[in-house]
C-alpha cells in the first residue's frame, strides 16, 4: 500500500546503516565546501577592507609594482575581484578547490609549499596531541566515575569545582600560569636539586628536542584541560542516569557485585557519549594547540600558526587553518561513522 | 430553530506523509478527516462522539480555520470559509471560536487573564472601542462565573475549572454565533466537569449560541447534546437526535461504545449485555476498504469489505447509520 | 478515567502551590536565584568589573598611560599595589582599564549574536519548511568551523584591529549555536495550544511570535547568552594574547597577560598573575552565573 517511490526502492535492500552512512556522506561534502567557501570568504573580506597580504610580506618597504605583481601571483590574489568589497571572488575559491583536490594548499611568504610545512611539524603536534586525548580520557573519566558514582559527595564537589574552573579560565591562561609554577619555579628547583633528565623534562619550560616525550606532557596537560573538564561532567551525567537504569537494578538484582555492575555494565553505557564529544572536543584541540605550542614554543602546526599570525603571514595562517578545518572535519566524519557501526542502538535517523 | 449556521458538506484532511530530507516525496497520507457532514442549527447543540485519534480534533481545526481542509466546504452563513483569505476570513472567524481540551496548556502562562480574555479585542478592534475593552473583559469575566477583580492575575494561579471558565470567557468575547468545543471537560474533575457544562448551557440559553460539542465518551455528551454524530477512523457512522443514538443505535460501532459507558445503578449492572471489542483501531494512514469498521465487527460479511456503507437511513435504522446490516440491539435497556 | 481525575487533583495542587508561590517563570527564577550564593557572588564579580569598565575612575585615579620609565618593572608596594610593568605604568590602573574591551566586546558580540541567532532561529522554527531546511544547513556548515580557528583566519587578514574587528569577527562566527537552540524553543512552544488559540482568533505572525512565542521560548537563549559573554571575554583575550585582537597602545588583559608572560622568567610573576586573575575571575562569574540561571529556570530541578 506504499506511496509513490516505496516500489522503487524494495529492489535495492538499503539497510538502515547503509542509508545512514550515505546521508552522513552525502552531508559531508556541501558541509565541507561550506566551511573551505567561508574560510575563502572571511579572507576575501579581510583583503577587501584591509589590502593584500601580499603587500604586508614587505613591511615597511614600499615594493615595486612588479615585485607586489609577483607576491600576488605567489598568494593567488592577483585577481581584480579582491579590490572590489562585497565581490566574494568565486572563480578564485574555484581555482583554489581545484588546486587543494590536487594537493596544492599554497606557499608561505618564502614560497614553501604549506603542505611540506605541514609534513614537517605534523609529526610533533600528532605526539601533543596523542598525549592530550589519553591525558583527556584517562584523567577525565576517571574523574567523571569518582564524581558520579556518589552524587553529591566530597569528590562528586571536587570535580565540580575544579571542571568548572577548567572550563572556564582561557587556555593561555592555565598555560601561561601552569608554565610559571610548574616550569618556571619548580623546574629551575629541580634542576637547582640536579634531578634526572627525564624530571627536568617533564617540568621544563619549554620544548626539549632530548625529551621528546617527557617535555609534551605539560603542555598536554594545558591542552586537554578543557576537553578533560567535558569529558568528566559527561561521563559523571552519564554514570549518573545508567546507574539508575533498570538493567543496573536488574543486574545488582541478578547478584552481581557491585563493581562488575559499574565496570561492565554502566560504565560501558556511560562511554559512549564520551566518545562522541571526542569528535567536538577535536575541534578545541586543534585551536588550543595553536595557543600551547606558542607558549611552550613547541614546533608544531599550532606554532606555525602562532608565528604566522604574530609575524603577520596571513597567507600561512589561511592555509594551514585551511588544512586543519579539513582534517577536523574528517575526524568527525570517521568517528560518526564508527560511532553508527559500533554501537547499533544508535538513532540513524 | 430550523435556521442552519454551519453546514458542513464533504470535509476532508488528509495529512501528507512525507520521506527524505532534501527532495521531499509523499508515500501516503494520513486521512485524518475523511469525507464528513454535518449541519448545525441555531442554539442547537451538536455533540461529536468518538476514539482518541477518529480525527475529532482535526474535525475541529478545520471547522474553526486553523487546519485548510485538502477538499470539501464549510458554509457558514452561505458562505464558504474554506475558500476566504484575508480579511473576509479574519471577519468570519469571529464568529466561530474554540474552547480546548486541556485549561493548562491553553491559556499563555505569560499573560494576564484581563490580556488573555482581551486579546480576541486586540485581534479585532473594530469589535470594541479601546475604551470599552476593560469592562467588556470584567463583564466576561462575570458572565463565566469567575470575579473581574482577577483580571491581573495568571493562569496558573486559577484551578482547572477556574482556568476552563478563562478560555470560555475569551471564546465568547467575539459575541460568536458557534463554539466549538473540544473535549472541553475531559481533563476536569468530574464534579468540576458537571459546572463547566452547566455554565455552557446557560450561556447556550442566555446567548443564544449553537455548539458543536466533540467528546470520546458518549456519557459527557448525552447531558448536554440534542443531536450526536458518531465518528470512526474519519467518518461519521451514525447520526441522529439523542434519544435515536441512545436509546435505538443501529451501527455496531455505536452499540459497543455505548455499552462501555458505565451504568450508574448497580442492581442492573449484570443484566447489560457489554460489548468488548477486538483488536486495535485501524492506522487511518492506511484504512480499511470498504466499511472501515469492518475489521473489528462481529458482523462483517463479504459486502462488507467490497462496498462502502453509505450514511443513509435504512430498513433497520430510523436515522442514518452506515451499517449495510444496521438493526437496533438492546443494549443499554438496563440504563433508562 | 480515576486516572484522570488523579491527574486533575495533582495538577490542581500544583496549580493552588502556585497562587502561593508567584507571578511567573521569572519571578520564580528570582528567587531561586537569590538563594544561590554562587549565582550572588557572579552577579557581585559581574557588577564589579562592569563599574570597571563603565567607570574606571570610581577605581583608580592613576592614568594607565601616564608612566615614568624609571618605575620599570617595579614589585606591588603601598604606591602601586599591583607594580609596575616593564614601561613603569601603573599596573593596577592598566588592570582595572582593561575591564572596558573585555566587557564592550562581550556585550556587544553577544548582543549581536543574540539578534541574529534568534531571528534565524525564529524564522527556521517558525516557518519551517524550505526555509528551516536552509537556515538549519546554513548554520550547520558555520558549526564545523571552530570558532576560534575562524576568527584567526579573519583576524589575520586585517592589518589594524579594534574592538570592532573582535566583535564583527565574533558576531558572523557565534550565532549558529544560539540559532539552533531558539529555533528548537519555538519549534516546541509553537504547537503549544495557547499558540493555536491564539491563531485561531486570527492573530497575526507577528503577534504569535512576539507576544506568545517568544516570551516563553526566551529562557534558553538567555541561559546560553550569559555563557556567551563569559566565553567571548575569554575569546578576546585569547585573540589580543596571539596579537590579533587589540594591539598595544589600546589596555587589555589580553596584552597585559601576552606581555606579562615574557617577565615572568626573570621573575616578575605578578606582570601574569594580576591580569589572569581579573580574566579568569570574570570568565567564571559569566559561565557560573549562566549555569545558575540554567538550574533555576529548570522547571525539573526544582
Ligand atoms: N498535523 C498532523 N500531521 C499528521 N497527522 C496528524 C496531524 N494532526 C493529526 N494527525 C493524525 O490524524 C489523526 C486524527 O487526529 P485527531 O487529533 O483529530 O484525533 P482525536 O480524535 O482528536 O483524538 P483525541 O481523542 O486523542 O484527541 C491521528 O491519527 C493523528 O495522528
Ligand atoms: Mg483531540
Amino acid at each position: 500500500m506504499g506511496g509513490p517511490g516505496a516500489g522503487g526502492l524494495k529492489g535495492l535492500e538499503v539497510t538502515p546503516l547503509g542509508r545512514y552512512l550515505a546521508r552522513r556522506l552525502l552531508q559531508f561534502v556541501p558541509t565541507l565546501l561550506g566551511a573551505l567557501f567561508i574560510l575563502h570568504y572571511l579572507m576575501t573580506v579581510g583583503i577587501q577592507l584591509n589590502g593584500d597580504p601580499a603587500r604586508a610580506v614587505f613591511g615597511d618597504r614600499t615594493p615595486s609594482q612588479s615585485q607586489l605583481q609577483a607576491m600576488q601571483r605567489v598568494f593567488g590574489t592577483d585577481d581584480p575581484c579582491f579590490e572590489q568589497a562585497g565581490n566574494p571572488c568565486l572563480t578564485v575559491f574555484v581555482h583554489r578547490l581545484e588546486n587543494m583536490a590536487q594537493g596544492d594548499f599554497g606557499v608561505d611568504s618564502r614560497e614553501r609549499p604549506v603542505v611540506t610545512l605541514i609534513a614537517e611539524h605534523a609529526p610533533i603536534t600528532a605526539r601533543l596531541a596523542l598525549l592530550a586525548i589519553l591525558i583527556e580520557l584517562l584523567v577525565g573519566v576517571t574523574a567523571g566515575v569518582l564524581a558520579g558514582l556518589r552524587g553529591g559527595s566530597f569528590w562528586d564537589y571536587v570535580v565540580k569545582v575544579s571542571t568548572t574552573m577548567l572550563v572556564a579560565i582561557p587556555i593561555f591562561v592555565v598555560g601561561a600560569v601552569t608554565q610559571l609554577v610548574l616550569g618556571v619555579e619548580f623546574g629551575s628547583w629541580l634542576k637547582g636539586v640536579g634531578a634526572p633528565d627525564l624530571l627536568t623534562g617533564l617540568f621544563s619550560i619549554a620544548y626539549r628536542t632530548d625529551q621528546p616525550w617527557a617535555s609534551l606532557v605539560m603542555p598536554a596537560f594545558v591542552l586537554a584541560s578543557l576537553s578533560l573538564a567535558t569529558t568528566a561532567r559527561l561521563t559523571r551525567t552519564s554514570l549518573m542516569e545508567n546507574l539508575r537504569g533498570d538493567y543496573v537494578r536488574t543486574a545488582t538484582a541478578k547478584g552481581l557485585t557491585r563493581n562488575r555492575v559499574v565496570g561492565v555494565h554502566a560504565l560501558r553505557n556511560s562511554l559512549i557519549p564520551v566518545i562522541t564529544n571526542l569528535g567536538i572536543s577535536f575541534g578545541n584541540l586543534l585551536a588550543g594547540a595553536v595557543v600551547t605550542e606558542g607558549i611552550f614554543n613547541i614546533r608544531g602546526i599550532g606554532g606555525l600558526v602562532f608565528g604566522a599570525v604574530a609575524t603577520g603571514e596571513a597567507a600561512t595562517v589561511v592555509s594551514v587553518v585551511t588544512i586543519l578545518v579539513l582534517v577536523y572535519l574528517l575526524c568527525n566524519l570517521i568517528i560518526d561513522v564508527l560511532y553508527a557501526v559500533l554501537d547499533p542502538r544508535i538513532r540513524l535517523d | 430553530m430550523s435556521d442552519v449556521v454551519l453546514e458542513v458538506r464533504d470535509l476532508t484532511k488528509h495529512f501528507p506523509l512525507t520521506k527524505g530530507i532534501v527532495f521531499k516525496r509523499q508515500v501516503g497520507a494520513v486521512r485524518a478527516v475523511d469525507g464528513v457532514n454535518l449541519t448545525l442549527r441555531r442554539g442547537e447543540t451538536l455533540g461529536v462522539v468518538g476514539e482518541s485519534g477518529c480525527g475529532k480534533s482535526t474535525l475541529a481545526k478545520l471547522i474553526i480555520g486553523l487546519e485548510k481542509p485538502t477538499s470539501g466546504e464549510i458554509l457558514v452563513q452561505g458562505q464558504n470559509l474554506a475558500r476566504m483569505r484575508g480579511s473576509a476570513l479574519r471577519r468570519a472567524r469571529r464568529n466561530i471560536q474554540l474552547v480546548m481540551q486541556d485549561p493548562y496548556t491553553s491559556l499563555n502562562p505569560r499573560m494576564t487573564v484581563g490580556d488573555i480574555v482581551g486579546e480576541p479585542f486586540q485581534i479585532h478592534p473594530e469589535v470594541a472601542p479601546r475604551s470599552d475593552r476593560r469592562r467588556r473583559v470584567g463583564e466576561l469575566l462575570e458572565l463565566v462565573g469567575l470575579s473581574p477583580d482577577h483580571i491581573n492575575r495568571y493562569p496558573h494561579q486559577f484551578s482547572g475549572g477556574q482556568r476552563q471558565r478563562i478560555g470560555i470567557a475569551r471564546a465568547l468575547a467575539l459575541r460568536p454565533e458557534i463554539i466549538v468545543c473540544d473535549e472541553p471537560v475531559s481533563a476536569l474533575d468530574l464534579s468540576i466537569q458537571a459546572q463547566v457544562i452547566n455554565l455552557l448551557e446557560r450561556l447556550q440559553e442566555e446567548l443564544g449560541l449553537s455548539y458543536i460539542f466533540i467528546a470520546h465518551d458518549l456519557s459527557v455528551v448525552r447531558h448536554i447534546s440534542d443531536r450526536v454524530a458518531v465518528m470512526y477512523l474519519g467518518k461519521i457512522i451514525e447520526t441522529g437526535v439523542d434519544t435515536e443514538i441512545y436509546d435505538h443505535p443501529t451501527h455496531p460501532y455505536a452499540q459497543a461504545l455505548l455499552s462501555a459507558v458505565p451504568v450508574p445503578d448497580p442492581t442492573l449492572r449484570g443484566l447489560r449485555d457489554q460489548i468488548i471489542l477486538e483488536g486495535d483501531v485501524p492506522s487511518p494512514a492506511n484504512p480499511p476498504s470498504g466499511c472501515r469498521f469492518r475489521t473489528r465487527c462481529w458482523k462483517a460479511r463479504e459486502v462488507c469489505v467490497e462496498q462502502e456503507p453509505a450514511l443513509v437511513e435504512r430498513e433497520g435504522s430510523a436515522h442514518p447509520s452506515a451499517c449495510h446490516f444496521a438493526e437496533e440491539r438492546d443494549v443499554v435497556h438496563a440504563t433508562d | 478515567m480515576t486516572e484522570q481525575v488523579e491527574s486533575v487533583i495533582s495538577a490542581d495542587r500544583s496549580a493552588q502551590a502556585g497562587i502561593e508561590r508567584s507571578a511567573s517563570l521569572w519571578a520564580d527564577a528570582w528567587r531561586d536565584l537569590r538563594r544561590r550564593p554562587v549565582a550572588i557572588a557572579s552577579a557581585v564579580v559581574i557588577v564589579l568589573v562592569s563599574s570597571m569598565a563603565a567607570f574606571p575612575w570610581l577605581w583608580t585615579r592613576t592614568d594607565p598611560r601616564d608612566c615614568p620609565i624609571q618605575l620599570s618593572k617595579a614589585t606591588p608596594s603601598a604606591a602601586h599595589i599591583f607594580g609596575t610593568n616593564e614601561l613603569g605604568c601603573d599596573y593596577y590602573a592598566m588592570t582595572i582599564y582593561g575591564a572596558r574591551a573585555s566587557i564592550i566586546v562581550a556585550l556587544v558580540s553577544t548582543s549581536l549574536v543574540l539578534l541574529v541567532g534568534a531571528l534565524v532561529g525564529m524564522a527556521a522554527g517558525f516557518y519551517g519548511g524550505w526555509v528551516d531546511s536552509v537556515l538549519s544547513r546554513l548554520a550547520d556548515i558555520f558549526f564545523a568551523l571552530p570558532f576560534l580557528l575562524g576568527a584567526l583566519v579573519f583576524l589575520s587578514m586585517l592589518r589594524s584591529h579594534s574592538v570592532w574587528t573582535i566583535v564583527l569577527a565574533f558576531a558572523v562566527l557565534g550565532w549558529p549555536p544560539l540559532a539552533r537552540i531558539v529555533r528548537a524553543s519555538v519549534l516546541a512552544t509553537k504547537n503549544m495550544d495557547y499558540v493555536q488559540a491564539a491563531r485561531s482568533l486570527g492573530a497575526s505572525d507577528r503577534r504569535l511570535l512576539f507576544r506568545h512565542i517568544l516570551p516563553n521560548a526566551a529562557a534558553p537563549a538567555i541561559v546560553v547568552a550569559t555563557i556567551l559573554l563569559g566565553t567571548y571575554v575569554a575569546s578576546e583575550a585569547t585573540l589580543s594574547y596571539l596579537g590579533i585582537g587589540l594591539q598595544p597602545p589600546e589596555i587589555s588583559w589580553g596584552i597585559m597577560i601576552a606581555q606579562g608572560q615574557s617577565y615572568v622568567t626573570s621573575g616578575y610573576p605578578h606582570l601574569l598573575l594580576f591580569p589572569a586573575a581579573f580574566l579568569s575571575a570574570t570568565v567564571l562569574a559569566f559561565i557560573l552565573l549562566g549555569d545558575a540561571l540554567r538550574d533555576a529556570l529548570d522547571p525539573k530541578l526544582r
